[in-house]
């Protein structure tokens, strides 16, 4: 038996412990000196019942030594009577259920049943014999500890098995699933529930007395489960790169991680338009050619500028015709000579060319929403502002980091990180003079008024010179120059706004430097804040020339085709700008710093500026559907290379970025961005082009018609003529669509929705107050516990 | 006998040369059963797992314990600052050696993977920071875990003083019953707070 050193008391003068009010019996004070007194004593209490449990014969004792030295304790009570005060408390203190849950099996597997059976009585009403004796549950769980005929483990084990087996089968599974226990142990539980539900199988089916739909429900529910893990395994391909991602994780974390993760959702959104489209657009209007064939031949330079053997391509919206194909009418006019064997399916052209735009849009909104209100979801928690440090250092480490020197780097960004907010935290007990206030609001203006002057010149410098080389196109036109001249006018536009745009972010860049603010995150936020503005604007400009008709074409009548390919020509300019940053931003840089300047320090790799590019370039496809519907192929082309790319380059060239990134929060950034400004404003312009602009007349599937809407007028009326029961379709037309009642209906809806969660979130934050202040309580009630327990033993010792 | 007839394997993927080492089909399914694991995942692990033994010891990976220093030599814990933590948090040995046997493998893996709910991780994340194993988060649990993050003992770690200000910094944001320890009740109330535990708190094969 081990022998507890001296108890000696220390009574400090401070009373002021932990916002102690004023107590009877000093409290705070013995208090103070009691928790010293475990930090310094538990260690020996744990040396002490090790050397017990060696006697008894049992291993590993971090695993199972406090509860059973309770038990021990209970069960001789004779060896506690000898060292009563210290060695007691100290054990009782040891195996409190708040500390015993976190190390011990058996606390484990009594939570567990704890769990279930509230479940259980959740899902049916509580009878009254079922009634627990005590109110809270860790109690309970303490008088199951402490009854020696029920210590057992496996006592405990067959208890949760029993109640595990009231539970429906889905339940049963997850609840399986979530018990942290080992492997081992959850197979021995295993063993239990199959040995228990053979003999008493039907019992246990007439004591939860479920109704019938309930059980045929779980099971199919966990048939389709089993049926989606066998459709994953078949499907090794539905996760691509899932080996370079893992390198990119590895390396460098999860927040360069998110930019590549993002790049795949860009992927897949634009394979769904390309397929639709392809499928009800071009498929079929590649089957029916036109009658004017093609003049151009295939020169290398269209892939550049889009025009010459493009423009009469099924690129473009020009080629699609406004007949309705596979007509009877027109087939029996024709006279054709393969008369088909199933009788032909007319096929409406121009509306398929409208609703197949409308249709991918819509799907693209609702997918957009979807993830964004599903990242919102995880990333966002009620109360999340306050605990900075503590949520850091828990949940700062991420483990996907396992190369050596990335782990050593990553060491050295917390490090860093947690001086920033340590020198934070003092900074803020001391606030800033008058004179350093008015100084830092005045640098702020400044650098804002600075970039809205640059955004303002870019926007107008851009609007001047496509004036000038519209001007310079009509000229070139006159004089009938040589074709490759006409081509590479229609160019400079294009690389001039890429050239603004992957220039100005650096600058927005060193500005948000000297601006010096104090948190970095607010300094990203800033810097893409500019960025986006910038793009947005110029964007804009963009398209009201393009809808106000000053657009440098190639010789066409068609204005729709016209704009299909400024937008083909801006994406193409865009990656080769994207390509030339990379190299020169990257590589370059790389090469510069290790030959010249001999240092360690790569380039780092910029997500924010990243990723607005990648929205760029989404926000110009989408504008660029309506006009060239193959437009999205050519997106997941660019994407595709880029990734390849951007990783190579990553791999070769960069470091992990030293600022903090919260991966979850950006990620909702990037979907929010992703779908305000850019999905929004891509759907207004499309909108608006379609509703209001007059289509060209000689060409396209809309020619002729007022507005491109007005092909689906034509079609109601059409149907209205040809089977007149088919009214509720023009009702709906014309009351849901047309009428804007409807639309500020869905308006109010979706506010009062919105001002609903506000409120239910306001709620909660006010009762995790509340529950705060009560586990407050509660911690003053066990203290006050541990002493007067702590008097009692010593007073029984002085009596003794 | 397991025969063919009652016990049918499965063979790990990528063969492994020759005579490819099998896992009983009812294993399997347990394990998927009892685990966040997919089939792929089970069978991948298994094949890292016999790959750590030597080759004559291959056949029964299934029973076998591979020491910790092999366990070590793993990529995805070969630098990581938690591994000795780790492989003592999830391995089984009576011994107390640490070694890990495939169902204490598959066991870190379950807990590190992707669907693994944030509720498991974080309870296993407690217990890897809890240093010395006695069911709280005390000062020397909490300074220890400070060491390992900024890395130990070199020359960009932070002074007394700050550490001080850390420390107790986070004990004033999380100890709610004010007892100066961190419970693992405590410790879940925090990390829910945070949407990037779940995603940093992963370990893929």
């Amino acid at each position: 038996m081990s022998q507890p050193p001296p108890f000696t008391l220390h009574v400090s003068e401070d009373t002021e412990s932990d916002n102690q009010e004023l107590s009877p019996d000093n409290e705070g004070a013995l208090h103070t000196s009691f928790r010293q007194l475990i930090q310094e004593q538990s260690s020996l209490a744990e040396a002490g019942t090790e050397l017990e449990l060696q006697e008894r014969g049992r291993g590993h004792p971090a695993h199972l030594a406090p509860p059973d030295a309770s038990a021990s304790a209970w069960l001789e009570p004779g060896q506690g009577e000898q060292h009563p005060g210290d060695s007691t408390t100290l054990r009782i203190l040891a195996s409190m259920p708040s500390r015993t849950i976190g190390r011990s099996r058996g606390a484990i597997i009594s939570q567990y049943y704890n769990r279930t059976a509230r479940l259980r009585r959740r899902s049916s009403r509580p009878s009254l014999q079922q009634l627990s004796r005590a109110a809270r549950p860790s109690l309970r769980q303490y008088d199951l500890e402490t009854d020696p005929a029920r210590a057992t483990l496996e006592d405990k084990r067959s208890l949760l098995a029993k109640e595990l087996l009231s539970l429906s089968p889905s339940q049963r599974s997850h609840m399986l699933l979530s018990v942290p226990l080992s492997l081992a142990e959850k197979r021995a539980l295993r063993r239990e529930l199959n040995e228990q539900r053979s003999p008493l199988g039907l019992r246990a089916h007439h004591a939860a007395a479920p109704s019938p739909c309930g059980w045929s429900k779980d099971y199919i529910a966990l048939g389709c489960r089993h049926l989606w893990y066998r459709l994953l395994a078949l499907l090794p391909a539905a996760q691509p790169w899932h080996y370079a991602l893992k390198q990119i994780g590895g390396r460098f974390g999860s927040s360069v991680l998110s930019y590549f993760l993002f790049l795949k959702t860009l992927l897949m959104f634009n394979v769904f338009s390309f397929l639709i489209l392809l499928v009800f657009v071009v498929a079929l209007q590649a089957a029916y050619p036109p009658a004017k064939a093609n003049q151009q031949s295939f020169t290398g330079f269209e892939l550049l500028t889009g025009a010459g053997y493009f423009t009469h391509s099924l690129l473009y919206y020009g080629y699609y015709g406004n007949i309705t194909l596979n007509d009877p009418s027109a087939s029996s006019l024709s006279g054709s000579v393969a008369a088909p064997a199933a009788p032909p399916l007319p096929y409406n052209m121009p509306l398929a060319y409208l609703f197949t735009v409308g249709v991918s849009f819509f799907a693209t909104c609702i997918l957009l929403v979807y993830s964004m209100y599903h990242s919102f979801g995880e990333s966002y928690r009620v109360g999340s502002s306050a605990g900075d440090l503590a949520i850091k250092v828990f949940c700062a480490w991420d483990f996907k980091v396992i190369q050596r020197r990335s782990v050593k780097l990553q060491c050295e960004n917390i490090c860093t990180q947690l001086k920033e907010l340590l020198a934070e935290r003092r900074s803020r007990s001391c606030p800033l003079s008058l004179c350093q206030r008015l100084g830092r609001v005045a640098v702020l203006l400044l650098a804002w008024v600075l970039s809205l002057s640059t955004v303002l010149g870019c926007v107008v410098a851009v609007h001047y010179f496509s004036e000038h080389m519209h001007a310079v196109q009509q000229e070139h036109r006159a004089l009938a120059g040589s074709s490759w001249q006409r081509e590479g006018i229609l160019l400079v536009l294009p690389l001039t706004v890429s050239l603004l745009n992957t220039l100005m972010p650096h600058l927005y860049n060193l500005l948000a430097t000297w601006e010096r603010q104090d948190s970095p995150e607010v300094e990203v936020y800033m810097a893409i804040c500019r960025n986006l503005l910038l793009k947005m604007v110029v964007l804009g400009l963009l398209c009201y020339q393009w809808l106000s008709r000053r657009v440098i074409c190639s010789d066409e009548e068609c204005w729709e085709t016209c704009v299909g390919q400024d937008l083909y020509r801006f994406m193409v300019m865009d990656f080769v700008f994207t390509l030339l940053d990379t190299i020169f931003g990257e590589l370059v840089w790389r090469l510069i710093s290790e030959k010249r300047l001999k240092s360690k320090q790569r380039p780092e790799f910029d997500i924010a500026r990243n990723v607005l590019e990648l929205i760029y370039g989404q926000t110009l496809t989408w504008l660029g559907v309506l006009f060239a519907p193959l437009l999205p192929a050519v997106q997941v082309l660019k994407l595709l290379l880029l990734f390849y790319i951007k990783k190579t380059s990553l791999m070769q060239n960069c470091q992990a970025p030293s600022k903090p990134w919260q991966a979850s929060r950006m990620r909702t950034v990037f979907i929010t961005l992703l779908c305000f400004p850019s999905f929004l404003g891509a759907a207004v312009f499309i909108s608006y082009t379609i509703w209001s602009v007059k289509p060209s007349e000689t060409c396209g599937p809309f020619q002729g018609l007022e507005t491109i809407y007005k092909s689906v007028n034509v079609w109601a009326k059409l149907l209205e003529k040809s089977s007149p029961n088919i009214t509720w379709l023009t009702w709906l037309h014309q009351y849901l669509v047309e009428n804007t009642f409807f639309l500020f209906f869905l308006s109010g809806v979706l506010l009062a929705v919105t001002y609903f969660n506000i409120q239910v979130v306001r709620g909660q934050q006010r009762i995790i107050c509340l529950l705060k202040e009560q586990i407050a309580n509660e911690g003053e009630d066990k203290i006050f516990l541990i002493h007067k327990l702590h008097s009692i033993c010593k007073q029984k010792e002085r009596c003794a | 006998m397991a025969a063919a007839v009652t016990c049918e394997a499965e063979a790990a993927p990528g063969g492994m040369g020759g005579a490819g080492s099998l896992l009983p089909r009812e294993a399997l399914r347990e394990y998927q059963e009892l685990t966040f694991l997919s089939k792929q995942e089970i069978l991948l692990a298994y094949k890292r797992f016999s790959e750590l033994l030597p080759k004559e010891q291959r056949e029964n990976a299934c029973s076998l314990r591979v020491p910790k220093s092999r366990i070590l030599t793993l990529p995805e814990l070969r630098a990581n600052p938690f591994q000795h933590r780790i492989c003592r948090v999830f391995s089984t040995s009576e011994e107390g050696d640490d070694s890990m046997s495939f169902e204490d493998f598959l066991d870190m893996l379950s807990v590190f993977s992707d669907s693994a709910t944030s509720d498991i991780k974080s309870h296993y994340a407690f217990r890897i920071f809890d240093f010395d194993d006695d069911g709280t988060l005390d000062r020397k649990d909490l300074e220890k875990l400070v060491n390992c993050l900024t890395g130990q003992g070199e020359e960009a770690s932070l002074s007394n003083a700050e550490m001080e200000q850390l420390i107790q910094n986070i004990l004033e944001e999380s100890d709610i019953d004010k007892d100066g320890t961190i419970n693992l009740s405590e410790f879940q109330h925090v990390v829910s707070r945070s949407p990037d535990f779940a995603s940093s708190f992963k370990i893929v094969l």
